[in-house]
């Protein structure tokens, strides 16, 4: 069956009906090139979707003061909250069993300056767990520790870009003294970190130097706190949940009050994304899984038409000694044949589309760096190739039983 | 060579049968040319089908070089038609993406033949109907009679016991005809059987032996002066 001339006679049927041969294959390789194409970019969107979360650990509670909307214990509505020192111990003292870092965070805007250099940039006051916290990376020199902040000291750790807009290039800034707006600071380190370039114009202080330097008060803006791994995501909701009664408590807001404390945990809107995210993915499969589906019910079509088409030339082949099963066998490769071509020009068509696409749609599509697993390329490709020879072996079955004499008949 | 009895065959139309041969007893001998006439309804070009094992027939036998034809599956008679049986028909039925030499050599790839004896073979039956200079040519590029002349060397590639011409001339001219028939009248004389379907009394002279049927039945089977082209 798959002799030299097999492939000769099918060659030449293939060359001498060149539309239907196009026509066929087309619909074979827009089917997998749309399906490679829809699931690189399913892929894509959750490559975006694990972008947002990919610089910060996801073990992690952000804790933020808000306004109460309700009066309690004498106290009236609309009263700010403000955190302090205290709270921070609080937290650590009531939650051993579930807290692994907390940092509080104090965050202004300030005027730094080396030499002749100076700029803008955001400060942190924070404690050494926020290194943890963003996923900082210290390229040179250290991150502050807990000394640093017991003492107070005016020392910083600013972000790579820091560095490169202030100091001159191979000036290591490690040791070097800068100005925050008046207060001079020593540069102990220097990090990176992956969530791009605002999270690099960054400078870390100790959060009790930046109280000193507030008329040595004791307040925090934010705290952030992270809880052990082995908790799961159930334990993070359930240490969200006793958090806030605590502070509540603590605070002296009323149990019922929404407004006056808010903890974002980043667990929770990463499985909520990532839930979207694989919902869109099954989506996307079944669009693809339909669009294959309607490639093999293109190409059924297609090769009941080439047996109608060739209902004569088969009655005469068959009158000349065709045996059914070389009936079958020439329609069923020739089909094979063309699906697996075309199938394969439609799999690298989509696999060199996604390629070149990149990040190009990540902008305004939140498609980011689209792919498909090669070996599902090819799956769904030999999945076409076998439903096709499959939807071939029907109308060939049916070519095959064409009686000469009727084809034969003079119409 | 070719022998039949009491060859009964019917169709079945609706609820009805339709009986369309009735009886057949008919014996043809090697090298000889026969002509098979009659109206249409007569029976003649079932009676052909079921020689040329693309039908069967009911009732009786059919014994083909002392070969009983029976219970053929569509493989079999595939097989037994590409070893015994040569066909002609009416529109020629030759597949139009061949050329004239790939269509002679068709038969002999289902033969299984190694692809040059084909080409020689084929090239040499092609001289035989004097169509070597258009071995090369579509069908389409051919005139009737030449692609008649490509369907006889077609016929005959495979060396058949007995070649079947089903109106080999109904879509040719007079001239034409002619041309065809003295091919057809001088392979007879190199010896093949051949059995010619025809209504046309002309045709029918051009033969050794002529055999009428009328309802499904031969009225007559006489042999013939037989006219020399």
């Amino acid at each position: 069956m798959f002799s030299r001339d097999t492939w000769v006679e099918i060659f030449q049927t293939i060359s001498k009906n060149k539309l239907r041969t196009f026509l066929s294959g087309f619909t074979v390789a827009l089917g997998i090139f749309i399906f490679v194409v829809l699931f690189g970019f399913g892929n894509g969107l959750k490559n975006q979707f694990k972008e947002f979360f990919l610089d910060d650990a996801t073990n992690v509670l952000t804790i933020f003061p808000g306004t109460t909307s309700k009066p309690f214990m004498g106290f009236k509505s609309k009263r700010q909250i403000r955190f302090e020192n205290s709270d921070l111990s609080g937290i650590k003292e009531n939650f051993t069993f579930f807290l692994e870092n907390i940092s509080p965070r104090i965050t202004r805007y300030a005027q730094v300056t080396y030499k002749l250099e100076s700029n803008n940039y955001r400060t942190k006051g924070v404690s050494p767990s926020e290194q943890f916290f963003e996923k900082n990376i210290v390229t040179n020199g250290r991150y502050i520790n807990s000394n640093d902040v017991k003492n107070k000291e005016k020392y910083a750790v600013i972000g790579r870009l820091v560095v490169q807009d202030l100091f001159k290039p191979n000036e290591n800034p490690v040791g070097k003294f800068i100005n925050i707006d008046s207060s001079v600071f020593k540069v102990i380190g220097v990090f990176k970190d992956l969530g791009g370039d605002n999270e690099e114009r960054v400078v870390v202080i100790p959060y009790t130097t930046r109280q000193l330097i507030e008329k040595n008060n004791s307040y925090v803006d934010q705290i952030r706190v992270s809880y052990k791994r082995e908790l799961g995501y159930i334990g993070g909701i359930g240490f969200e949940n006793k958090l806030k009664i605590f502070l509540k408590e603590k605070k002296y807001i009323d149990p019922t009050d929404t407004k006056g404390i808010f903890i974002r945990n980043v667990s929770k809107e990463l499985k909520q994304n990532q839930d979207f995210s694989t919902v869109l993915q099954y989506i996307i499969t079944f669009v693809g899984i339909g669009t294959l589906i309607a490639g093999v019910i293109g190409i059924s079509n297609i090769m009941v038409f080439v047996v109608k088409e060739r209902t004569k030339e088969l009655g005469i082949r068959k009158a000349l000694g065709a045996t059914p099963n070389s009936v079958i066998g020439t329609i069923l490769i020739e089909s094979i044949f063309i699906t697996t071509i075309f199938g394969y020009i439609g799999m690298f068509g989509g696999i060199i589309l996604l390629n070149s696409l990149g990040s190009t749609l990540a902008e305004n599509y939140f498609i980011k760096d689209p792919f498909i697993n090669f070996s599902t390329a090819v799956f769904a490709t030999i999945i076409l190739i076998i439903f096709g020879a499959v939807a071939g072996y029907i109308p060939a079955k049916r070519a095959s039983k064409i009686k000469p004499i009727i084809a034969l008949r003079d119409e | 060579m070719l022998e039949l009895k009491s060859l009964h065959k019917s169709y079945k139309m609706g609820s009805n049968y339709l009986h369309v041969l009735k009886g057949i007893n008919f014996k043809v001998n090697e090298g000889e040319l026969v002509a098979i006439m009659g109206s249409s309804g007569s029976g003649k070009s079932t009676l052909l089908n079921i020689l040329g094992m693309l039908d069967s027939a009911d009732k009786g036998s059919y014994f083909l070089d002392k070969i009983e034809i029976k219970n053929l599956d569509e493989t079999k008679a595939a097989k037994y038609r590409n070893e015994f049986l040569g066909f002609v028909f009416q529109s020629f039925n030759l597949i139009n993406y061949k050329n004239a030499v790939e269509n002679v050599a068709l038969p002999l790839y289902y033969r299984g033949i190694s692809r040059k004896k084909r080409q020689t073979e084929a090239l040499n039956f092609l001289q035989k109907v004097g169509l070597s200079n258009w071995s090369t040519h579509l069908p389409s590029e051919l005139s009737g009679g030449q692609k008649q002349r490509v369907a006889i060397a077609r016929a005959l590639v495979s060396n058949p016991k007995v070649l079947l011409a089903d109106e080999p001339t109904g879509a040719l001219d007079s001239k034409t005809s002619n041309e065809v028939m003295s091919i057809i009248q001088k392979i007879n004389n190199e010896g093949k059987t051949i059995l010619v379907v025809t209504h046309e009394e002309e045709i029918a002279k051009m033969c050794k032996r002529v055999v009428k049927l009328k309802d499904g039945l031969i009225i007559e089977d006489k042999y013939i002066k037989q006219k020399l082209l």
